[in-house]
């Protein structure tokens, strides 16, 4: 029976997509209502064939729902793949403007494919991640099928909606010039609906486990969701200014909206890339180690104490700008008193691994997640330095800043994902082992060389055009002009851009190792039903 | 304590000291907090108290604790210029006192006026000139012997301090060259093209160029003059000496006298102070084509 209510309901998404196609105003708005209607479309055939159906539907509630996570394995990796190439090309455009192309101007130049590539990495990549390990996790954890039914396929392919709608945008010129919050109103609805959707299936999952306790990966899952869901709701409120366009107009304004804005983009570092992946690095590290994590006290300490300091941290951002200076010394000092708390998940990450340490030698995947995990303490330690005024004053607005977040982003976010992508496509797809673990290390060794080449890259040209721009003479006058500095920063960018595609071929060479796992490997039994560890 | 623990590390899975959960196989130690990462903690809460005691930090209703130190980013800024400034103040009045011509001759002044004007330079006029000052398409090349308007420093001075054709300055200097799209037949615009581009080159059609010619004199010679060298008193540009300021090719030349041109660039006397526009007047004249 709710079939026909959802056929009425996805007909009728259709034409209302296609009317909106039809007196759309602008072109980027046209293509989202093209693609919501195909989309609805496809949720219709696929429905209407599932209607009237008479097959009888094992009782699957003893299981784990697998089948999402295996698809958010496959486009963690695609996204990853889009996101890092995005990343590399301009790269090169930065070192060689020629690559911005006359013929691809207004599609493919630097400022349409910027977006593209931090949000691919980001949300695509990072998002797929998160939303995939935390399904795999939660249900692990809590010994219980996935809570909703289908709800959990909505939120996978509601999301993979979301990033193309955005990306789609983007390169059309839909932009509402919020960086990590760019796309425009029609995909933070949709978003904000799939996003509820998401935390209902984690909510529901922990509500019906069968442990006593909630595992800290799960709290940390949790603080993400939640904390995402209030940023994005709050940094993306606006006013369309055409029901058929895709412009709209920010409700804050002025100083207000920029200091809602890095309240926003801090914590989507806070808790997206850090809260989330901390969740993740509390399951795959002690699972991959097989050996009990380090602290629980430190856990619970370093959890509440890193939720209830990041959030303030935001005005650091806004150092030497019309923000008033109270505000940014709050934001300053919250940061500082942040750096213990980080580094409580790298010491329980790292210390879970003692008396496992020759792991190191012998298991690629352990030595990915370990230097993962200290890259996570490095980019902890840089950060509140980087938001000291002193040092802000020098690195603000250099390409220090970029390698910041790239080591952070490369080493943490990118390696703890690739370990947990080795460690889950064997279990997923019921493989004994990884194809190859020779692959791994081949993985291991370009990405980590790429980091380093990156990251070195960008603290040397950040600190030099932080010193370049205030170089001043005996007289007190500036010594150097704005190009100068530009012409100064282009054997960094070569590297840097190097380090991006040794980045990238490791990435490939996992897709590659990861996709003849699953079409090579032998087969052992499948064992992946929810019965709750004793 | 640091010893115990590592002693507790020891042991396997089943250690005693487990909490006693279990998720997926997972169990957790219950070691102590790192006494090194508690009293780093509690370093930097302490810091953090103080630093916001002596620094403007906690909001209240109309206005946020200054701060003991009495210190705001703005006030440090505003300090550092005036700072800078008493410290030019001197040689500053001294550059604003000297005859302009003078300033070259006076050693002490030079070398200030030089690096001072590459700062203003590099600040104000980069944009359109180039760090180099080599100029680009539009925008005058400020290294070469071509002057529009006159190489030598008390010119530079002047069009530095009232613009050209820059509206908001009674004194700004001004010309307007017609657009002869209005004024000629289709064909004579073909001529004289041809011959203004014959005065440095080939120009792509003889016989055009020497009908041109006719056209040339009787509507282009009263501000280029006969002999197409130009006159600074209009700002007129120089025909004949194969420095071209928006193009020599034959359609670019056809263009501009169609369409006319109509470059612009602002007066800095109200937004530069006399020091400063004397010091980039000087460090313009000393580029090489300052006469």
């Amino acid at each position: 029976m709710t079939n026909y209510f959802k056929l009425i309901a996805f007909g009728a998404i259709t034409l209302c997509a296609l009317i909106a196609a039809n007196f759309a105003r602008d072109a980027a708005y046209m293509i989202n209502a093209l693609t919501i209607a195909l989309a609805a479309f496809a949720a219709f055939i696929w429905t209407l064939r599932q209607t009237d159906d008479s097959r009888v539907m094992p009782d699957l509630s003893g299981e784990y729902l697998d089948g999402v996570v295996r698809a958010g394995v496959i486009a963690t990796c695609f996204w990853g793949v889009v996101g890092f190439l995005a990343g590399t090309y301009i790269a090169f455009q930065l070192a060689f403007p020629g690559l911005n192309f006359d013929w691809a101007e207004g599609y493919a130049n630097f400022g349409r494919l910027r977006p593209l590539h931090t949000s691919a990495v980001i949300f695509a990549f990072g998002g797929n991640a998160l939303i995939a390990t935390s399904f795999y996790v939660v249900q692990r954890t809590s010994a219980a099928r996935l809570w909703g039914g289908n709800l959990g396929w909505f939120v996978f392919w509601g999301y993979q909606l979301v990033i193309v709608l955005a990306a789609t945008g983007y390169l059309l010129g839909a932009t509402q010039s919020k960086e990590y919050a760019e796309p425009e109103w029609v995909a933070d609805l949709w978003l904000t609906i799939v996003w509820l959707a998401y935390l209902a299936v984690f909510i529901g999952t922990l509500a019906k486990r069968k442990e006593p306790h909630i595992y800290v990966a799960n709290w940390f899952y949790l603080s993400f969701i939640i904390t995402v869901a209030m940023l994005h709701v709050f940094n993306n409120l606006s006013v369309p200014v055409s029901i058929f366009g895709s412009k709209s107009v920010q409700v804050f304004s002025g100083v207000q909206d920029a200091m809602v804005q890095w309240w926003y983009g801090h914590n989507a570092v806070g808790f997206f890339l850090t809260a989330g992946f901390l969740g993740m690095m509390y399951y795959f590290v002690p699972k991959q180690a097989e050996r009990p994590v380090y602290s629980y006290k430190l856990s619970i300490i370093h959890f509440w104490a890193l939720i209830f300091l990041y959030i303030w941290a935001g005005p650091h951002h806004l150092h030497y700008t019309a923000l008033p200076d109270w505000a940014t010394t709050l934001g300053m000092v919250f940061s500082i008193v942040l750096w213990m708390p980080s580094w409580g998940g790298m010491i329980n990450g790292l210390m879970t691994l003692s008396g496992a340490w020759d792991k190191l030698r012998t298991d690629p995947i352990m030595r990915m997640m370990v230097i993962s995990v200290g890259f996570y303490g490095m980019s902890t330690f840089e950060g509140p330095m980087m938001s000291i005024r002193a040092v802000n004053s020098l690195s603000h607005y250099t390409d220090w800043t970029i390698g910041h977040v790239h080591s952070g982003a490369l080493g943490w976010n990118g390696m703890i994902t690739f370990g947990a992508l080795y460690f889950l496509v064997p279990k997923l797809w019921s493989r004994e082992r990884l194809y190859s673990l020779s692959l791994v290390s081949w993985h291991f060794w370009l990405a980590t060389i790429g980091i380093i080449l990156y990251a070195s890259a960008m603290w040397v040209t950040g600190i030099m055009e932080g010193l370049m721009w205030r170089e001043v003479d005996a007289n007190g006058f500036l010594v150097n002009s704005f190009a100068d500095t530009v012409a100064a920063k282009l054997p960094m960018y070569v590297v840097r851009a190097t380090g991006g595609v040794l980045y990238l071929s490791g990435a490939l060479i996992m897709c590659y190792n990861l996709f003849m796992t699953v079409k090579r490997s032998p087969a052992i039994a499948d064992v992946n039903s929810a019965v709750p560890a004793e | 304590m640091a010893k115990q623990s590592k002693k507790q590390d020891q042991n396997t899975n089943n250690d005693p000291n487990t909490t006693g959960h279990v998720w997926d196989g997972i169990e957790e130690f219950n070691n102590p907090l790192p006494r090194w990462w508690l009293w780093t903690l509690y370093a930097c809460i302490i810091w953090a108290v103080i630093y916001s005691i002596a620094y403007p930090a906690w909001p209240g209703i109309k206005s946020a604790t200054p701060g003991l130190l009495g210190w705001s980013s703005r006030g440090d800024v505003a300090a550092d210029i005036a700072a800078a400034e008493a410290a030019n103040q001197g040689i500053n009045d001294k550059l604003v006192a000297a005859d302009i011509v003078s300033i070259t001759d006076n050693q002490e002044l030079a070398g200030y006026a030089k690096t001072a004007g590459a700062a203003v330079f590099l600040t104000w006029c980069a944009q359109c000139h180039g760090s180099g000052a080599a100029g680009a398409k539009g925008y005058p090349n400020l290294l070469d012997n071509d002057w529009l308007w006159g190489g030598d420093i008390e010119a530079v001075h002047t069009t530095i301090s009232h613009g050209i054709r820059d509206e908001t300055d009674d004194d700004t200097r001004f010309s307007q060259m017609p657009a002869f799209g209005e004024i000629l037949e289709p064909a004579e615009i073909e001529q004289v093209a041809n011959y203004v581009i014959s005065l440095t080159g080939t120009p792509p059609d003889a016989q055009m160029a020497a009908a041109g010619e006719t056209v040339f004199m009787d509507n282009c010679a009263a501000c280029h003059t006969e002999d197409g060298t130009g006159d600074r008193e209009f700002g007129a540009p120089n025909l004949a000496d194969a420095i071209w300021l928006y193009g020599g090719d034959f359609d670019t030349v056809k263009q501009t006298i169609t369409n006319s041109r109509f470059g612009v660039m602002p007066a800095w006397s109200g937004r530069l102070t006399e020091a400063q526009v004397r010091a980039v007047a000087t460090y313009v004249h000393q580029l090489g084509g300052g006469e």
